[in-house]
């Protein structure tokens, strides 16, 4: 019985992570490719050491340890993909099919502060140049 | 291999090596493609990963729980080296600004 669910884990967790390959494979830019990864083979590893642990179950050293890496990938994963997404912004990477860009202007090019919202400045809003300002944003 | 692995799971394990080996060369193939850098690293992430996952099989191919650790090692080192790798693009930005003004 344990053996089958320790098989079911394992091939669940393995088709997680072919998807998130394929995802970094073939989305077309570098957002799109992120979250292909950071989701997919983040339960893939969730999955394949769940069955570590299940095929391990009388031990308790293995099993906290499995559920240990589960955690560690859990909690680091979504920190890492923040940070790489926040670099690839700053650094301009060319963004697929996008019309509207929200993000765009809202970092403080200087300190690399976020405003929520960052009003123009009053030398490029002046009412002739606004409507430039705003298709801009 | 062990006596204590079903064949059930040796079969398993191996069809999952495969896999797991299969989506490897993919992101191999990202990492070599990738048009700019933070690509490369996504793609150096999802290796790690992967890592992980064939470490994570590989322990329950040979029953030796003792390989688990080599993944807690592989897990630590793949967040500081993102994490390493973002703060450097972070600061190659401050670093142009500054040849710029």
């Amino acid at each position: 019985m344990t053996e089958v669910l320790v098989a079911i884990f394992l091939v669940i967790g393995a088709l997680f992570m072919l998807l998130g390959a394929v995802g970094v494979a073939r989305m077309p830019d570098l957002f799109t490719r992120m979250q292909a990864t950071s989701k997919a083979s983040t339960l893939g590893i969730a999955a394949i050491l769940g069955a570590v642990a299940l095929h391990f179950g009388d031990s308790l050293a293995v099993t906290s340890r499995a559920f240990a890496v589960i955690a560690f990938v859990f909690l680091t994963t979504p920190v890492a993909t923040q940070m790489i997404a926040r670099a690839a912004h700053f650094i301009n990477v060319p963004l697929w099919n996008t019309k509207i860009n929200e993000l765009a202007g809202q970092y403080d090019p200087v300190t690399h502060e976020l405003h929520s919202f960052k009003p123009p400045t009053p030398t490029e809003a002046t009412p002739t140049n606004m409507a430039s300002v705003r298709e801009e944003k | 291999m062990n006596e204590a692995v079903g064949s059930l799971t040796i079969v398993v394990g191996k069809a999952v090596m495969i896999i797991l080996g299969l989506a490897m060369f993919l992101a191999v193939v990202r990492l070599l493609r990738g048009p700019n850098l933070p690509d490369r690293v996504v793609a150096l992430d999802l290796i790690s990963i992967l890592a992980i996952g064939i470490i994570g099989a590989y322990t329950i191919l040979a029953n030796e729980p003792v390989y688990l650790d080599a993944a807690i090692i592989v897990a630590l080192l793949s967040f500081l080296a993102t994490v390493g790798f973002a703060h450097f693009l972070e600061i190659m930005t401050f670093r142009k600004r500054a040849k710029h003004d």
